[in-house]
């Protein structure tokens, strides 16, 4: 055995050779590990788009369908609730929408693709309640200014009809709009935006 | 930045054991023989086993469902669902069968080297244990995939502890927690295989290790290195320290195992049926019992000694005996084995001859347990004493008989064997 | 050695011979499957849907999943789901287990991992071995699996056969097939319908058959570089133990 404590280079470089091998070798093993993690198929097909029909909601009335665990809500909007809207731009804390919680086609003034029908996630971006709605009329107890929009009875958050946060609540953020697409005037999928080939 | 990370360990040093002591006396100042050959990779390739399965192991229960109306739908989950699922559940079924196979080998080494004998006993019954507690850890995994052997097999084996007298029925009810295998049971199983005997192996491996490094190891001379020390260092002439040599040996031993692993993983996973058993891809039917039930490969030899010896006094529990005794025996080697001479080498041609006959019958009864005991037909003649006609039974019974006499007659054998003189330094 | 221990031996050496003349059941057919050939599959699992899937479910089989057998999506949507099954879910059978029980004595299994359990040959030669006998409940009984509840489903591609069997030499059975009604196929292509819908069935009991053969050989060559490596560095330090 050699007195030195330095490595001769043949020694050394053969060390570094296996060891580099090794560790590919190594990461090659890890991967179906750490790869196991990820969703499996099962929870991809209950995470699935979901179909949802609006034939039935009238202009005004408010549907809440389910989508990976979460309500979504379909509300059809009359031109007053849109006037509505267009009177929040001054009370809310992001009125253009800048902080991404929509896809883009949502970033616009209604926060939707078409006007008339707004989609998004029913859950408060404070702390994950799911807020009520509360319409125009109900100002007793929303305050003589109160445009319509949705209140969360946790934590005092309120959104007006396009989901943005009102300026004063707990909530930082606007209520996030997923991804959807029209399959036709009457039907939508929430979860899939992607156009068909 | 190195002195940064000197000081840190320092810290760390004042104030746990020291690891470079542990480092020393366990590996880099360890010193083994240095004419280990191939018998000698099989311990390092064990722990390598114990590590993957516990890996694997953890994994699967990750996705796993120890519900009797879950756990077979669960494992289909891991094969098809679960990114990469298969893989980790060929892993662990592939290293099922591997571990007792490089167990297997690990004893034989025992067996020819005379590794059991003084002052090793107490590192021989560590092994022993493990061996035991790896046979529970295996009989309690083989339940969760609820197929139908997973079930009958386990049916039958729980009924061998009813033929014990007095305590049987109940302790099979106890073992069971219900009348029959059932959900309570697959719970159960499921909490000790993932954790009791796990822990319990990890704990013995550890003392095994520890008693083994007490006295040093064996080598294929059987000669004690110990007795020839450098009277300058005081280390064994014929000594090795186990890092790096050893350490940079079992790589490429573990390399190798981990291309035949991977090699059976990949491209035959279930053995023709031997590691995937058929019958296990139909789940468990209560109602209905398969043709031919039959534990797996690796308690085959037992299986078959249970099967060989006939009812006596209207109970079963003659063969459980025998069956239990084959294993236990092992225990008793290091006291069976009166030989002077510790390997094979030097032992005479009786020893050597046993210990061939020994393996042939077990590798004999291991297959017959693998099939029904019609597999070599029917005896063409009649006579008084045939209980059953069937060769195989009969083939069965001489090689339990020739099993027993290899440790009762050992005593015997290996006192009056002629061997040849032992060396004084190691060769090869 | 004496006469007791010779004849023994004998029978010891002898005794597996014994296991030639045990034969049991019908011999099987090997079956001459491809699982590379995706026309092939494609064509088993129409046979599959079309006539398995009403009685038998393949519970752990994801629809999705076909698209292993080179289809898209909607192709498996429009051809192969007949149930209104959305793509993501699983290959459920329509008839509760309770009817079929009540219908056939037993319920269909399922067969998701028939391949597996029952193996190709023998599915093979079952499909292929139904015949008449008014004494059957269903009409129709089999010489692989005697006795069978499940009727000849695909009798209209084989057609009727009868089976008669004769006492050989030796005391084996020997087989007497004859056609008494022609099916839509000829023999040649009943054996291909077969061959496809067996082919079919080894790929649903593991989908991952072909991936893991695959990985296997990159696996082994990665393994076999180590080696090298790992060799050399062992050779090297070797070099000073004498």
């Amino acid at each position: 055995m050699s007195d030195s404590t330095a490595l001769d280079p043949t020694r050394r470089n053969l060390l570094v050779a296996t060891s580099a091998v090794g560790l590919i070798a190594g990461a090659g093993a890890a991967v179906p590990f750490v790869w196991s993690m990820w969703p499996s198929e099962r929870t991809k097909a209950a995470g699935a788009p979901v179909e949802a029909d609006i034939a039935d909601v009238s202009p005004g009335e408010l549907k809440i369908v389910e989508w990976r665990g979460k309500p979504v809500w379909i509300l059809r909007r009359t031109p007053e609730m849109l006037q509505g809207v267009k009177a929040d731009d001054a009370i809310v804390s992001d009125p253009e929408s800048n902080v991404p919680q929509q896809p883009d086609y949502a970033k616009n003034e209604y926060r939707s693709i078409k006007p008339e029908v707004f989609v998004a996630i029913g859950i408060c971006t404070h702390l994950g309640c799911s807020p009520k709605e509360k319409p125009a009329s109900e100002k007793a107890e929303m305050g003589a200014d109160w445009n319509g929009g949705f209140y969360c009875p946790c934590h005092g958050s309120k959104f007006d009809l396009a989901g943005r946060v009102i300026k004063g609540s707990p909530a930082p953020k606007n209520l996030e709009v997923p991804p959807y697409k029209f399959l036709s005037d009457t039907k939508l999928v929430i979860g899939d935006d992607k156009k068909e080939a | 930045m190195a002195s940064r990370l000197m000081a840190l360990w320092d810290w760390f040093d004042a104030r746990m054991p020291s690891v470079g002591e542990e480092w020393r006396k366990h590996a880099a100042e360890y010193y083994a023989p240095k004419n280990f050959n191939f018998w000698y990779f099989f311990g390092s390739l064990a722990l390598l086993v114990l590590v993957i399965q516990i890996v694997s192991g953890i994994f699967l229960t990750m996705n796993y469902k120890p519900d009797a109306g879950l756990a077979f739908g669960s494992v289909e989950y891991i094969m098809r669902d679960v990114p990469g699922g298969w893989i980790i559940r060929y892993i662990h079924s592939t290293g099922a069968s591997a571990f007792f196979i490089v167990v297997y080998l690990h004893m034989f080494r025992g067996l020819l080297y005379g590794s059991y004998k003084q002052p090793r006993e107490l590192v021989w019954m560590f092994g022993m244990l493990i061996y035991l507690t790896l046979m529970g850890e295996a009989f309690f995994g083989y339940l969760l995939p609820w197929g139908q052997m997973s079930y009958w097999g386990a049916q039958v084996i729980v009924n061998l502890f009813g033929t014990i007298p007095f305590v049987g029925p109940d302790l099979s009810l106890w073992i069971r927690g219900d009348y029959v295998v059932s959900d309570a049971t697959l719970n159960r199983f499921f909490a000790l295989h993932v954790i009791a005997m796990p822990l319990v192996l990890l704990g013995l491996v550890t003392v095994h290790l520890l008693a083994l490094h007490d006295v040093g190891s064996n080598n294929p001379d059987g000669v004690e290195i110990k007795k020839h020390k450098d009277p300058k260092t005081g280390r064994p002439l014929d000594g090795i320290p186990f890092h790096p040599y050893y350490t940079v040996k079992d790589l490429v031993g573990a390399v190798v195992f981990l291309a035949i692993f991977c090699a059976v993983m990949f491209f035959v996973p279930a053995m023709g049926g031997y590691f995937l058993e058929d019958n296990n891809f139909i789940p468990a039917d209560p109602l209905k019992t398969p043709p031919h039930i039959a534990p797996v490969w690796y308690f085959t030899p037992y299986y078959s000694i249970l099967r060989a010896v006939p009812p006596l006094f209207n109970s079963q529990f003659p063969g459980v005996m025998a069956m239990g005794i084959a294993v236990l025996i092992f225990f008793a080697l290091p006291w069976l084995d009166r030989c002077a001479v510790k390997s094979i080498r030097y032992r005479g041609i009786l020893s050597k001859a046993a210990l061939a006959i020994f393996v042939v019958v077990f590798l004999i009864l291991g297959y017959l347990g693998t099939e029904p005991t019609t597999v070599w037909g029917q005896f063409g003649f009649n006579a008084f004493f045939l209980d059953t006609k069937d060769v195989a039974t009969w083939v069965a019974r001489l090689c339990t008989l020739v099993y027993f006499l290899f440790f009762f007659l050992m005593p015997w054998y290996t006192a009056k064997d002629k061997t040849l003189p032992v060396p004084d330094r190691v060769t090869s | 050695m004496s006469r007791a221990v010779r004849a023994l031996l004998l029978a010891v050496l002898l005794a597996p011979l014994a296991a030639l003349a045990a034969e049991e059941g019908y011999r099987l057919d090997h079956a001459p499957i491809d699982p590379k050939d995706l026309v092939s599959l494609q064509a088993g699992a129409r046979t599959f849907v079309n006539y398995c899937l009403t009685c038998h479910g393949a519970q752990h089989m994801r629809y999705n999943r076909l698209v292993d057998l080179g289809l898209t999506e909607s192709e498996i949507r429009n051809n192969l789901i007949l149930t209104g099954d959305k793509i993501g879910g699983t290959m459920t059978v329509a008839l509760r287990p309770a009817d079929g029980k009540a219908f056939f004595g037993v319920a269909p299994p399922d067969l998701t991992l028939i391949g597996r359990s029952r193996g190709a040959d023998w599915l093979y030669t079952y499909l292929r071995t139904f015949y008449r006998d008014p004494k059957a409940a269903t009409g129709w009984n089999n010489a692989v699996f005697p006795r069978v509840a499940m009727p000849h489903v695909l009798w209209q591609l084989q057609g009727e056969r009868s089976l008669e069997v004769k006492e050989g030499e030796h005391g084996t059975p020997e087989y007497e097939w004859k056609q008494i009604v022609p099916g839509t196929q000829s023999e040649v292509q009943y054996d291909t319908t077969v061959r496809d819908l067996v082919n079919f069935l080894v790929y649903v009991a593991e989908p991952a058959a072909t991936e893991r053969q695959r990985i296997g050989i990159v696996v082994l060559f990665v393994l076999g570089i180590l080696f090298i490596f790992a060799y050399a560095l062992k050779k090297e330090y070797w070099k000073d133990v004498h």
